[in-house]
């Protein structure tokens, strides 16, 4: 295929992960809402590997009290209220879902961890994670949010919070909000032509002409190359 | 059926296949390529995973089993294979990667393309350890022009003594964390000069396009931009009509006639399950250095009792892989930058040769550094630890709410990372060699490997941390983690890890203490070749594909010579 007609057929490919806005931090916890991610992909996958995910799809491992508890933390790690949206838009609780049930290793942690938080809130607050004051799950979360805190009986929690903050933040910022959020604009063709002059100076870094002699001069790269006998590139 | 027979079979796709393939085809000799994967083809929209974003997989590119390196990652195979085991003897922990499809390793390889230098083919003569080669860099530097300018690599002519100058596309320009390695490196007085790729970053012909800087060589490139095998090799030596391409097929044994001379192949139909035969004057094996040696192993017979080649016990000896350690550190200066498109080519735009050839050290042989960060494409991993540099801000680490979106973009880009690569001494007791009880799901055989380091390596992994600490340190960077020290064997990688395994039907002019000879013709069966990196006596310190190209080729052109005058 030549290079353009496969450029073409790359972008025609729909793009996933459209946002339907949804909750902002919830109040009532047990409506919470997200955009449901889809649950079946395709992307140059071998037959084994799409028997694999169809499996991974069609297990069912966090009960709904679980998931709720996954969507109340997410939005708590990445609120709604932002324009390029929250966990919850980008439908963070189905990624988490999906990777606990992908990485074996996370699946233990995050139940257990669950029950830990339902455990703390009821010995502090009467009632599960979901079902208390959102002023007192913030309480809870400030405790266990940091990882400087050497208080013993916090430690699972604390482990358990920055699982959810990893899972929480790489589900975002691999979602085209995320992507937009942080700003990356590669992974489409172009030409590289070295640093912006703005961010060598700000760097006090710069190109020596010795070394940019050994570089490609952009305008000639469609040119055949050619070299004389001492391997000179002449074209 | 009666059957055909081809001049030359080729058993394996990969690297040393793939040219020698191309080459005996252009030369008028009927092909059979044999590959024990499935077709492949990077553009093919069904197998594409360049340019795709990262919800485009539910795991954001995360590794798999079958992927090891990523969702995305253009391989398939791994360091595990279903039903395709291999074993470790005692307390060996060799890891083993395997590709099973067209074009094999060359697919997600990193187009790193080193030629070897002058010193490169006779160490023993300098530090009077392992051998010599049969051959020098003149017999190969004919190989390497041609293939240079056949296949195309960017880099620089920069007249050092061991590591050659070439026929050179140009290089990308440096990346902002790569000036400020080279300036840390030149402080140090640590030479630093242009990556060597292969990748087009000039046009080269008309059947591949230019390379348009997205990064992704791992995933193979749809314009066929990047080497692999399949795409720069054997599709051309398809087009050419004299090649039958026969995929899914595993060999299991090269087959001999009273003489003990090879008659062809024996494969299963990995699709059937059935077992089938091939015919041919000449077999050229190229399956990757551990799988050909198992292929010989295996291809036992009344002529040849220990296998094929093998009538001195050498096939699977002296097996060895480069060493490597890296570190990374976090680089202050580069908070908060400026964020725009520096994807590039794919890894390193710039590296260190070996610099310290005529120092008094206490370990022998070299090692190079390869250089890595940047602005990447967020993937599946992206955010863990989000604020963790906080800690050498005297800021807190942790925490929640959109204040993490600040934390991600201000350290977003500020790591600089170091990867040696360096060369291991070949030993006669670093083997692998057929497990005794174990098969595969066709019931063959497996691979059982046995192999340490040595103190030689251990010291020279010590000599790359503090190298590499320096060097980030000279960039201004605060190096992460801990220096592992000798209780780590400093960070040395495990055998096999660093995926440059060859060594395992090494040449030489003497049939006693090698498998072939000086163009990879076994000693003991003279229709009988090797074409990848089993045939290296010593590896360099320099990533290995380069040379299986260029010897396959001086190979091929033997082979035809040799055919032509009738002597196979
Ligand atoms: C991630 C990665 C990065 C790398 N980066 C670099 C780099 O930057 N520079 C460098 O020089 N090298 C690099 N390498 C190493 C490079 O890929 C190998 O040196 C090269 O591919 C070896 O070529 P080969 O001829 O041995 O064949 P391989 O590429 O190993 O292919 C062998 C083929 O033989 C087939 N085969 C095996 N057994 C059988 C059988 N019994 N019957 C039929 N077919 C069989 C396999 O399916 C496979 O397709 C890298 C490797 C990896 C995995
Ligand atoms: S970096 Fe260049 S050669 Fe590599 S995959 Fe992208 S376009 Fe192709």
């Amino acid at each position: 295929m030549d290079r353009r007609a496969y450029l073409q057929s790359l972008f025609l490919a729909p793009l996933a992960g459209s946002l339907i806005a949804s909750s902002a931090r919830a109040q009532d916890a047990s409506t919470i809402d997200w955009t449901r991610l889809p649950s079946s992909y395709s992307y140059g996958r071998t037959e084994a590997e799409k028997q694999t995910d169809a499996e991974l799809f069609a297990e069912s491992y966090f009960r709904e009290h679980e998931l709720l508890t996954i969507a109340v933390l997410c939005d708590i790690i990445l609120p709604g209220d932002h324009p390029n949206g929250g966990a919850l838009d980008a439908g963070l609780p189905d990624f988490v879902e999906f990777m606990v049930k992908d990485r074996q290793q996370y699946k233990l942690p995050v139940r257990g961890g669950i029950a830990w938080l339902d455990n703390y809130a009821l010995d502090n607050y009467g009632a599960d994670f979901i079902h208390i004051e959102e002023s007192q799950r913030l309480a809870i979360c400030d405790a266990i949010a940091y990882p400087d805190v050497d208080t013993p009986e916090l430690q699972p929690g604390i482990a358990f919070f920055s699982l959810m903050r990893n899972l929480t933040l790489t589900g975002y910022y691999t979602t085209e909000a995320g992507i937009r959020d942080l700003g990356y604009v590669g992974n489409r063709p172009n030409v590289w032509d070295g640093v912006p002059e703005a961010v060598l100076q700000k760097h006090g870094k710069q190109y020596d002409t010795e070394w940019l002699n050994k570089c490609v001069d952009q305008s000639r790269r469609e040119i055949t190359a050619e070299w004389d006998d001492d391997g000179n590139l002449i074209s | 059926m009666a059957q055909q027979q081809y001049d030359v079979i080729v058993v394996g796709s990969g690297a040393g296949g793939g040219m020698a393939t191309y080459q005996l085809a252009n030369a008028g000799l009927s092909v059979a390529l044999v590959e024990a994967g499935d077709y492949y083809d990077p553009a093919d929209e069904a197998q594409r995973t360049q340019l795709r974003w990262p919800w485009e997989s539910p795991r954001r590119g995360a590794s798999t089993r079958r992927r090891p390196f990523g969702d995305y990652n253009s391989c398939i195979g791994g360091w595990e294979l279903d039903g395709e085991p291999y074993t470790n003897k005692d307390d060996t922990d060799f890891m083993w990667w395997r590709a099973r499809m067209l074009g094999g390793r060359t697919n997600h390889w990193g187009r790193i393309a080193l030629r070897f230098g002058p010193l490169d083919f006779h160490r023993r003569d300098i530090d009077g350890l392992g051998d010599n080669w049969p051959i020098g860099y003149e017999d190969v530097k004919p190989y390497y022009d041609r293939l240079d300018r056949l296949v195309g690599v960017y880099g620089s002519n920069e007249g050092l003594p061991n590591d050659p100058d070439g026929f050179f596309l140009p290089a990308p320009k440096p990346r902002l964390h790569e000036l400020y390695y080279i300036d840390a490196a030149r402080s140090l007085g640590v030479p630093v000069i242009p990556a060597r790729k292969s990748i087009l970053t000039k046009r080269i012909n008309d059947e591949r396009g230019v390379c348009f800087y997205c990064s992704q060589c791992s995933r193979a490139c749809g314009i066929h931009a990047d080497f692999s095998s399949s795409t720069v090799l054997i599709y051309p030596a398809l087009r050419g009509g004299r090649v039958d391409l026969y995929s899914n097929a595993m060999v299991r044994e090269v087959t001999t006639d009273d003489q003990g001379l090879a008659t062809g192949v024996a494969y299963i139909d990995k699709e059937t399950g059935q077992d089938a035969e091939l015919r041919g004057r000449s077999v050229v094996l190229a399956a990757s250095a551990c799988s050909s040696a198992r292929i010989l192993l295996n291809s036992r017979s009344a002529r040849h009792a220990q296998g094929l080649g093998n009538s001195n016990d050498h096939v699977g000896r002296y097996l060895h892989d480069s060493t490597g350690a890296s570190r990374a550190a976090f680089i202050p200066e580069l908070i908060d930058r400026e964020i725009y498109n520096e994807d590039g080519t794919s890894g390193m735009h710039v590296y260190t040769p070996w610099w310290l050839e005529d120092q008094n050290l206490d370990f022998p042989r070299g090692y190079h550094l390869e250089i890595g960060g940047g602005m990447g494409m967020p993937s599946y991993g992206f955010g863990f630890a989000a604020n963790q540099y906080n800690a050498f801000l005297g800021e807190r680490v942790g925490g929640y709410g959109n204040g993490l979106r600040d934390d991600i973009r201000r350290f977003y880009g500020s790591r600089l990372s170091i990867a040696c690569r360096g060369e291991s001494i070949a030993q006669y007791d670093n083997r692998c060699e057929l497990d005794p009880t174990v098969v595969d799901e066709w019931g063959i055989p497996v691979l059982r490997f046995d192999y340490h380091w040595t103190e030689h390596e251990i010291n020279q992994a010590r000599h790359m941390q503090d190298s590499m600490e320096a060097l980030l340190e000279a960039a201004g960077g605060t190096v992460l983690g801990n220096k592992p020290g000798a209780d780590q064997d400093y960070g040395l990688t495990k055998p096999g890890e660093i995926i440059h395994e060859v060594g395992t039907t090494r040449m030489g002019d003497d049939p006693a203490t090698s498998v072939t000879n000086s163009f990879g013709q076994l000693h003991d069966a003279r229709n009988v070749f090797v074409a990848d990196g089993g045939t290296f006596v010593s590896q360099a310190d320099k990533n290995p594909t380069w040379t299986i190209l260029a010897l396959a080729w001086r190979q091929a052109d033997y082979l035809v010579e040799q055919m032509q005058q009738r002597n196979i």
